[in-house]
């Protein structure tokens, strides 16, 4: 069983795992965050979307053995204390979550597309979203979410 | 009121209390729960659509690694299980009752479609069953797949006994004045129309958790229901013989359902006999693909659609005929949906003095088809709305205008449809007007030449469609074959303090209750929207309730609601009289507050609260102490949303992808209690429509091989598939509920195919296409426009 090593929401955690394990495994099972979903088994969803090293990836298709040294960030971790980061609070304005399955996906994918650009346009942010399956909000409100998340964090 | 609380009452778009746990990754979903020493299950499922099982080894998968134990059909046989079980049966047209073949938990002899329950293995981990079940040795006598609705009635029978694969064989209406109508007619208007079967796709993927607690011999299952009450009685009384007071549900956050989690499946059944059984909890999480392969779909009908016009245009008779796939088993809801949630709908919003149908619903090797958002009125509602096109062109008339003049007109309300339903009050004009003010359809033409000139065709489409929702009295369901009631409970617990728990039996996967509900409690007693808490999804908190579906939840649990509230303002002024030492009527509640009528003597309603609890100065010879509330609200009739929803396309002829391009719909749900989510039930349910119409389909191959398995097949909405969505309402208020609400959820999903499937063949209509099937995929799509032009060139 190797040893991983990573960084998780700002702490080191330390763990022996099978090799065989998926990050959204460890993280839902060994740290017991279970804010990261999975919601198919094809990489299509994005309900499992994480950041490592600031960028979003679908935790459902890398091994955590693979993240030896890396700063994983999930849902539990982008609010300061219990002042929700602006795209929590930006979806939460907007009503841009139903059910909350695809939400932590939506949101950690939505954080990187806007820091990475913060003057989408709206044909940029349902492109940039295409990689996360919602069923419950017909996207409309997601996209009104990240564009006002987009002026909250300096667009 | 104070203005804070005034901005938490009915029609504020109050933004969610439940957001906050979902947004911090705190939601608590049913595979996030965990059991110590539990054991984990997978189901082997059927790799063949037909076929006598001749004889299952499991020997070698005994002694795989981690293995504890395997279970199969003669197992469920040994315990003598049931069984799902199937809550509306309608009587065939000759008078007897459907066929109702038994569904074992896990099939013994014989398996019935791809991904029927073969054997459940018991492991220490979920890798460890899930490697031991290749081990099992299967032996299987395949018999030839039937998975042709056209075609399945005249095949060997899948289940014993059935006669022609028929379910049932219904009718409804006069075929009387049908046929004299056809008789009589100017024009006769002939529509072929085939529904596409679809799969609900609920983001969470179902899962159990089930445990046993010898102590004091009970059991627990967490579940992914829509109605966890519901599950308890099938469960204990239909499948394993458990007291339902020894069987505790609970459904907690459950990530959307759509009608796929209104059913017991058998994975659920198997979670709670185990837990006995092996003496440890038993957890099962489904993949995508067991989804697909496990999870009722939707829909899935052919019709032949007959319209009568007289010399003026107008409608004067209707006949559908219709073949509903209902699947391998018959699902809890199977019967109904194509049926009293179908058939009744067939008027539409039209004045039709003459309707007839007569429904099949037949037997194939495929995954069990039930209610999916809509549940039978999208179906009614496409058959319908697109007839209605196809007549508007073949009588020259623009579709709007032909639909205005078959309206039923605002002054015929309650207006008693030739179906059975009385809609009790509505009025379509102006909702018609509205949307095509919104999406300027006067000048639609000028947008069309402009498309025409980038090479584009770009076409308009109109849906004004008409649902039956807040599901039902009990008595007419009763009437109808239907074996349960379908009332809604409701506690409103205030405690001492005056905090307000409200135990409703209907349950919430996204609908917003949580704030919906408590709006309703700030509404009525002037509180603090954080001081209401709504309870719902667990069986031993909560009355016993029928659940969410059918748009039901504000509409009959409301409702309920409504009146338990009542209950308790009332008690509150008993009591307020006896502390303000006043009479009884001269009591009035408001704003919070209980005030001797013309005084400045009052007591709040948090005071009241305390006496309730601290009875030292109490009315003890007229009440008894506390402050909880039941009531129980059978509807008197269906609530009857209705609207326009309006599509525009643009086509690139060169390779058939339709854009959406435009979406405007008005909406007439009757008095709304958050706007916001109303608006936000509206977009999703459109995104579902729109997935059916252009992307989606449950396609199965001649073996009965689902080829749509997993979402690289099966192609889900995505956000680049929309425009922003327009979406606007207008208020007629429900005649007969306290509240004046009709329901929201189904409506976009069942408005919306038609208006853009009308909007794809308008587009192509100069290309001389007549008609395109769901999905309208680019393929699809080309191939029509080729085929129309071959044709015009011969």
């Amino acid at each position: 069983m190797p040893t991983v090593a990573m960084k998780v929401n700002g702490a080191n955690v330390v763990h022996d795992i099978p090799d065989n394990t998926l990050l959204v495994s460890f993280l839902r099972e060994t740290m017991g965050l279970t804010g990261t979903h999975v919601g198919c088994d094809t990489s299509q969803c994005g309900a499992c979307i994480v950041h490592v090293n600031g960028e979003s990836i679908k935790s459902c298709s890398i091994l955590a053995a693979q993240l030896d040294g890396a700063d994983v960030t999930t849902i539990e971790g982008i609010a300061n204390g219990d002042e929700l980061h602006p795209m929590q609070q930006a979806f939460h304005e907007n009503h841009g979550l139903q059910c909350g399955f695809c939400t932590p996906g939506m949101v950690m994918s939505a954080i990187e597309l806007v820091e990475k650009n913060k003057n989408l346009s709206e044909r940029e942010i349902r492109e940039g979203l295409e990689g996360n399956i919602c069923r419950c909000t017909g996207y409309h409100n997601i996209v009104k979410s990240v564009q006002d998340a987009a002026t909250r964090m300096g667009g | 009121m104070p203005e804070g609380i005034a901005s938490q009452g009915i029609g504020a778009s109050v933004r969610r209390k439940e957001d906050r746990r979902f947004l911090i990754g705190k939601g608590k979903y049913t595979d996030d729960i965990n059991r110590a020493g539990q054991l984990h299950v997978y189901f082997l499922r059927s790799p063949v659509a037909f076929a006598d099982i001749v004889s299952i080894d499991k020997e070698r998968a005994e002694k795989a690694s981690g293995v504890i134990a395997i279970l199969t059909g003669e197992d469920v046989a040994a315990d003598n299980l049931g069984g799902p079980i199937c809550g509306w049966a309608p009587t065939n047209k000759d008078g007897s009752a459907p066929s109702e073949p038994p569904h074992p938990i896990l099939a013994n002899g014989r398996v019935r479609y791809v991904g029927d329950h073969v054997a459940a293995v018991f492991a220490e981990t979920l890798e460890e069953a899930t490697s031991a079940a290749e081990l099992i040795d299967v032996v299987y006598s395949e018999m030839p797949a039937i998975t042709d609705l056209k075609t399945a009635m005249d095949q060997p029978q899948i289940h014993d006994g059935m006669e022609q694969n028929t379910y049932f064989d219904w009718e409804l209406g006069n075929e009387a004045a049908v046929n004299d109508a056809f008789d009589r007619a100017e024009t006769i208007v002939n529509v072929h129309i085939r529904n596409n079967r679809v799969i609900p796709n609920a983001m969470e993927p179902r899962a159990a958790v089930a445990e046993y607690d010898k102590g004091d011999a009970r059991y627990t299952l967490f579940t992914t229901s829509q109605n966890p009450q519901l599950t308890r009685l099938v469960i204990g009384a239909f499948m394993l013989n458990i007291p339902e007071s020894k069987l505790r549900v609970v459904a907690p956050d459950v990530g959307g359902g759509f009608g796929s989690k209104i059913y017991v499946y058998p994975e659920e059944a198997v979670c709670v006999w185990a837990s006995k059984k092996l003496g440890r909890a038993i957890k099962w999480t489904a993949d995508r693909t067991q989804a697909f392969l496990g999870d009722a779909h939707g829909r899935d009908h052919i019709s032949e659609v007959k319209l009568a016009l007289d010399k003026n245009k107008k409608i004067i008779g209707l006949r559908v005929d219709t073949l509903a796939n209902l699947g391998a088993y018959l699902s809890a809801f199977a019967m109904v949906t194509p049926t009293y949630l179908h058939g009744t709908l067939l008027s539409g919003v039209y004045d039709i003095p003459a309707i007839y149908t007569n429904v099949k619903g037949i037997c194939t090797n495929t995954v069990n088809v039930d209610a999916y958002r809509g549940a039978g009125r999208p179906e009614a509602t496409y058959l319908l709305e697109r007839t209605m096109d196809v007549a508007a062109k073949q009588v020259g008339m623009d579709p709007a205008e032909f639909r205005r003049l078959n309206f039923i007109p605002k002054d015929a309300f309650p207006y008693q449809t030739a179906l059975a339903l009385q809609y009790d009050v509505g009025d379509y004009e102006p909702l018609l007007d509205r949307a095509m003010a919104m999406i300027d359809y006067k000048n639609f033409e000028s947008r069309r030449a402009k498309s025409a000139k980038d090479g584009k065709c770009r076409g308009i489409g109109i849906s004004t469609y008409i649902e039956a929702c807040g599901i039902a009295p009990s008595a007419v369901v009763g009437a109808l074959g239907g074996r349960v009631g379908l009332y809604e409970s409701a506690i409103v617990r205030v405690e001492p303090t005056g905090t307000i728990s409200v135990l409703t039996g209907t349950h919430s996967h996204g609908q917003g209750h949580d704030t919906t509900f408590a709006q309703l409690v700030c509404d009525k007693l002037g509180v603090d929207i954080e001081a209401v808490e709504i309870v719902h999804g667990d069986s031993d908190r909560t009355a016993f309730g029928m659940g969410t579906y059918g748009s039901r939840s504000l509409a009959v649990g409301g409702t309920a609601i409504s009146k338990a509230l009542d209950k308790v303002i009332a008690k509150g002024k008993i009591i307020a009289a006896h502390m303000l030492e006043a009479d009884d009527a001269d009591i009035e509640f408001k704003d919070g507050k209980f005030t001797v009528a013309g005084t400045d003597r009052e007591k709040s309603f948090g005071e009241i609260a305390l006496s309730a609890y601290v009875p030292h100065n109490f009315p003890h010879d007229r009440l008894e102490p506390g402050l909880e509330e039941t009531a129980f609200y059978d509807p008197a009739n269906f609530t009857y949303p209705a609207g326009t929803h309006i599509a525009e396309v643009e086509i690139d002829p060169s390779t058939g992808v339709v854009e959406l391009v435009d979406w405007v719909c008005c909406d007439d749900f009757g008095n709304l209690i958050n706007p916001m989510v109303v608006e936000g039930q509206v977009h999703g349910g459109i995104a579902q429509g729109v997935g059916q119409a252009l992307y989606e389909e449950a396609a199965y191959d001649d073996n009965g091989q689902l080829l749509s398995a997993s979402y690289m097949d099966y192609c889900m909405p995505r956000a680049d598939n929309f425009p922003s969505l327009k979406v606007q309402n207008l208020v007629t208020a429900c005649t007969h509920n306290d509240l004046g609400v009709k329901g929201c959820g189904e409506a976009g999903a069942i408005a919306s195919p038609p208006a853009l499937i009308n909007a794809v063949v308008n587009a192509l209509s100069p290309l001389g296409v007549t008609d395109i099937t769901m999905p309208a995929t680019p393929e699809k799509v080309w191939r029509a426009i080729q085929d129309a032009q071959t044709k015009a060139a011969e």
